[in-house]
C-alpha cells in the first residue's frame, strides 16, 4: 500500500518539476514587465529540441551542447523583445500578452518547420537504472530536474538580491516611472528578463526532454500547467511556482492513483480555483501586493 | 514584325507545352480517378505517404501502356487535415474533374464527412482511415469502401495472442483522442469474446509527461498484462515507465506502434513490447513463401527508388485502394457503378499490402485479425511472434 502511494508520489513529484520550472520562467517576465508571456512554453520547447539538434544531431559535447542551446535560447528571447515588444511601446498589457500569444504561434511554425512533426529525445544525464525507495522506483532524471529547479531558484535569488542589474529589475517591476526617475534603464532591464526567462525556460527543456520526449507543439500545454503553478503559488513569487508546481503534480498524480486517472486535470484544476477563491493572490502571494497588480 | 512576333509566340508555347508532352503517346482518352488525402495540417504523416504513393503508381501504370491502352489520370486535392476542406475537394473532383472514383481521405473524420457525398453521387470512395464507421453499416455505405484494418481486429489479435500464453486479467490505459477512444471501445467489446478481463481502464492525455501511476494502478488491481493503445510520443513515455518500473508483466501496445522512430526513442525499454502490426512494417521479417511477400517486396522497393525512404503502413492503405480501382477499372471499363460492384464482389483473397483482402456485401474492409503478425521487440528491431 505504502509502496504504491510512494509510486504515485514520485508521479507526481516528475511531473511536478516540470511545471515548477516553466512556472519559474512566468515569473521572470512578469516581475519585470507585468506581462504575461503565454509564449513561455515554446521557449521550454526551443531548449529540448535545440539541445537534440546540437547534441544529437551535431554530435557535439553535452556540456557545450547545453551552453549553445541557452544561448540560442537567450537569443530568442531578445529578439522576441526586440522585434514585437518594444517597437510597440505599448502600456496596454492586454494587448501585449496578445503580442505574446502571436510570438508563440509564429515559433511554433518555425519549430514545426525546421524540426518536423516527430517527437524528439535524447539520453538522460547520467546512465544507470532508476532509484527503488521503499519498493517505489523513481527516475534519476526526475532528480536532475529537481536539482535543476533549487538550482534555479537559488540562482535567480541572489541574482535579484545581490546584483546591482537584478535589484533594477525588481525596482522596475515595483514601479517604472519612479525607476526610470532613479536613472534605471527600464528598456534594458525588460530585454534583460526576456533573454533570462527564455534561458530558464530552455533549461527546463533540456531537463525534461528525456523523461517526456519534446514536439514542436508542447508549448501550450506547458505554458498552461506552467501558468497554472505560478498563480497556484503566487505570481510573481520564485519559490511559489515551485510550490504550486509540485502541488499541482502531485495532486494530479493521486487524483489519477486514487480516483480516475480520466478526472486528473478537472480535480487539479478544481483545487487551483478553491485556493484561488480562498487565497486570491496565492500560496505564498501577500493579498497587499496583488491589490497592486495590474495584472 | 507582326508575323515574327506571332512565330515567336508560336515557339515559346511549342517549348512550354514540350515537356508536358506524356512520354508514351496514348491514342486514348485518360481515366481519372481523384485522390483527397491530408498532405498538409495536423495529419500530414498520413496524407504525404500516401501522395507519393499514388503518383509513383500512376507513374508505373502510365509507362506500362495504361489501363487497356487509357492512360491514368491521378488529380491529387490537399484536404489540409480539415473536414469542411474534403468535402470541398470532393466536390471539386466530382464536378470539375468527373473522376470515376475517390481514394482517400486519411483520417476517419474526413471520410465520415464524404460518406453523404459520395452516395449522393454514386461514385465509390476507398477511404485510407480506419473507423469502423466509415464502412458500417454497410447498408449506408454503399459506395464507401476502406482499405486500413479495423481497430476491433488489431484487438483481437492482442487477445488471442493472450488467450495462447494464459493471460485472462489485463489493465489497459488509453490516450485521449479518437484513436484512444476507439481502442478503447474496440477492447471492451472484444474482451469478454476471448474470457479476458479488464480489471483496470485508465487514461491520459496526448501530452503527459509520465503515466507511472496508471501502469501502478493496473498492477495493483492484478492485471497479468498492460495494453496501451495510442499514437504520438505517449506510447514511448509508457514504455519507458514500464521498462523503469520493471513491472514483471508484458506490455502490448496498439498497431500504432509501428514505426522504427518508436524503438529508437524508446531505447532498451522497447524491449519485450509486443504489438499486433500490419506486414507492411515486417516485410522483410516474412517467410519467403508468403503469398503478400512479392507485393511487398515490390512495393517497398519501388517506393525506396522512387523517393529514398521506406514507405510505412500508410502508403500502403493508399497502394491497395488504388490498385483496387485500377484492376476494377481493367476489368469493366470507366463505369462507376460497375467499378463498385468489381470492388465489392470481386475483390475476394486479394492479396496487397494490407493483408488478403475478402470484401463481400457484408463487409466492405474485408480485412480481419489475420491481417495482423504478432511482433516483439528484441534487440533494436521487430522480431515476429508465433
Amino acid at each position: 500500500m505504502l509502496t504504491v502511494f510512494l509510486q504515485f508520489l514520485f508521479s507526481g513529484l516528475t511531473v511536478g518539476s516540470v511545471y515548477a520550472l516553466v512556472g519559474m520562467g512566468f515569473n521572470i517576465i512578469y516581475n519585470a514587465t507585468s506581462i504575461i508571456n503565454l509564449a513561455q512554453g515554446e521557449f521550454v520547447v526551443v531548449g529540448g529540441l535545440m539541445m537534440w539538434f546540437f547534441s544529437d544531431s551535431l554530435h557535439l559535447p553535452f556540456i557545450v551542447s547545453i551552453c549553445l542551446t541557452i544561448l540560442s535560447a537567450g537569443l530568442v528571447g531578445l529578439l522576441m523583445e526586440r522585434l514585437t515588444i518594444r517597437p510597440l511601446k505599448s502600456h496596454d498589457l492586454l494587448l501585449m500578452i496578445m503580442v505574446t500569444i502571436s510570438v508563440s504561434i509564429v515559433l511554433r511554425g518555425i519549430l514545426a518547420f525546421k524540426f518536423g512533426k516527430d517527437p524528439y529525445d535524447y539520453p538522460a544525464f547520467s546512465e544507470g537504472d532508476p532509484l527503488n525507495i521503499g519498493g517505489a522506483i523513481i527516475q534519476q532524471q526526475t532528480l536532475w530536474v529537481i536539482g535543476i529547479t533549487g538550482l534555479c531558484i537559488i540562482l535567480l535569488y541572489l541574482f535579484y538580491n545581490k546584483t546591482i542589474i537584478g535589484k533594477a529589475m525588481r525596482a522596475c517591476a515595483v514601479d517604472t516611472t519612479a525607476a526610470q526617475l532613479v536613472g534605471i534603464n527600464v528598456s534594458r532591464m525588460v530585454m534583460i528578463s526576456f533573454v533570462l526567462s527564455a534561458m530558464v525556460g530552455a533549461i527546463g527543456g533540456i531537463a525534461i526532454t528525456p523523461i517526456s520526449l519534446m514536439e514542436y507543439d508542447n508549448g501550450p500545454m506547458l505554458a498552461v500547467k506552467g501558468f497554472c503553478a505560478a498563480i497556484m503559488g503566487g505570481l510573481g513569487r520564485g519559490r511559489g511556482a515551485v510550490i504550486g508546481g509540485f502541488s499541482i503534480g502531485i495532486l494530479e498524480s493521486m487524483t489519477a492513483g486514487y480516483l480516475h486517472s480520466g478526472l486528473k486535470d478537472a480535480v487539479a484544476l478544481v483545487i487551483l480555483l478553491l485556493v484561488l477563491f480562498l487565497k486570491p493572490a496565492g500560496i505564498l502571494g501577500s493579498s497587499a501586493a496583488a491589490r497592486l497588480r495590474k495584472f | 514584325m507582326a508575323i515574327g512576333r506571332r512565330i515567336l509566340l508560336y515557339l515559346v508555347v511549342f517549348i512550354l507545352a514540350f515537356p508536358l508532352l506524356p512520354a508514351v503517346a496514348f491514342s486514348k482518352e485518360p481515366y481519372r480517378i481523384g485522390a483527397v488525402f491530408s498532405v498538409t495540417g495536423a495529419a500530414s504523416f498520413l496524407g504525404e505517404p500516401e501522395k507519393n504513393t499514388i503518383l509513383m503508381l500512376q507513374d508505373q501504370i502510365n509507362k506500362a501502356g495504361g489501363i487497356n491502352g487509357h492512360p491514368i489520370e491521378v488529380v491529387i486535392e490537399d484536404s489540409k487535415s480539415d473536414e469542411t476542406q474534403a468535402v470541398l475537394s470532393a466536390k471539386k473532383l466530382l464536378e470539375r474533374d468527373k473522376v470515376l472514383a475517390i481514394i482517400g481521405p486519411s483520417t476517419t473524420g474526413e471520410s465520415m464527412a464524404l460518406v453523404p457525398i459520395m452516395n449522393g453521387s454514386k461514385t465509390p470512395l476507398i477511404s485510407c482511415a480506419a473507423g469502423a464507421g466509415i464502412t458500417q453499416p454497410v447498408i449506408e455505405r454503399h459506395w464507401i469502401f476502406k482499405t486500413p484494418q479495423y481497430d476491433y481486429s488489431a484487438a483481437e489479435a492482442i487477445f488471442t495472442y493472450m488467450k495462447k500464453h494464459g493471460i485472462s486479467k489485463v489493465g489497459i490505459i488509453t490516450i485521449t483522442t479518437g484513436f484512444g477512444d476507439a481502442g478503447r471501445k474496440a477492447l471492451h467489446e472484444m474482451a469478454p469474446k476471448y474470457g479476458i478481463a479488464i480489471v483496470a481502464d485508465e487514461r491520459y492525455g496526448p501530452k503527459d509527461s509520465d503515466m507511472t501511476t496508471q501502469l501502478t494502478k493496473a498492477k495493483a488491481a492484478g492485471a497479468q498484462a498492460v495494453i496501451n493503445w495510442s499514437v504520438g510520443p505517449g506510447q514511448v513515455v509508457v514504455t519507458k515507465n514500464w521498462s523503469a518500473l520493471k513491472m514483471g508483466i508484458p506490455l502490448y501496445q496498439s498497431h500504432g506502434w509501428g514505426s522504427k522512430k518508436n524503438i529508437e526513442l524508446a531505447g532498451k525499454a522497447a524491449e519485450g513490447v509486443i504489438s499486433p502490426l500490419g506486414r507492411l512494417v515486417v516485410w522483410d521479417k516474412l517467410p519467403g513463401k508468403h503469398p503478400q511477400k512479392s507485393v511487398l517486396v515490390k512495393y517497398v522497393k519501388d517506393y525506396k527508388n522512387s523517393y529514398k525512404t521506406e514507405p510505412d503502413s500508410f502508403g500502403g492503405y493508399a497502394y491497395d485502394g488504388f490498385m483496387m480501382v485500377t484492376e476494377a477499372l481493367k476489368k469493366v471499363g470507366p463505369d462507376k457503378s460497375k467499378i463498385r460492384d468489381y470492388v465489392e464482389t470481386r475483390i475476394t483473397k486479394w492479396v496487397a499490402t494490407g493483408g488478403i483482402f475478402n470484401m463481400s456485401a457484408k463487409d466492405h474492409c474485408g480485412l480481419d485479425k489475420d491481417a495482423f503478425e504478432m511482433v516483439v521487440v528484441k534487440n533494436g528491431d521487430w522480431e515476429l511472434l508465433k
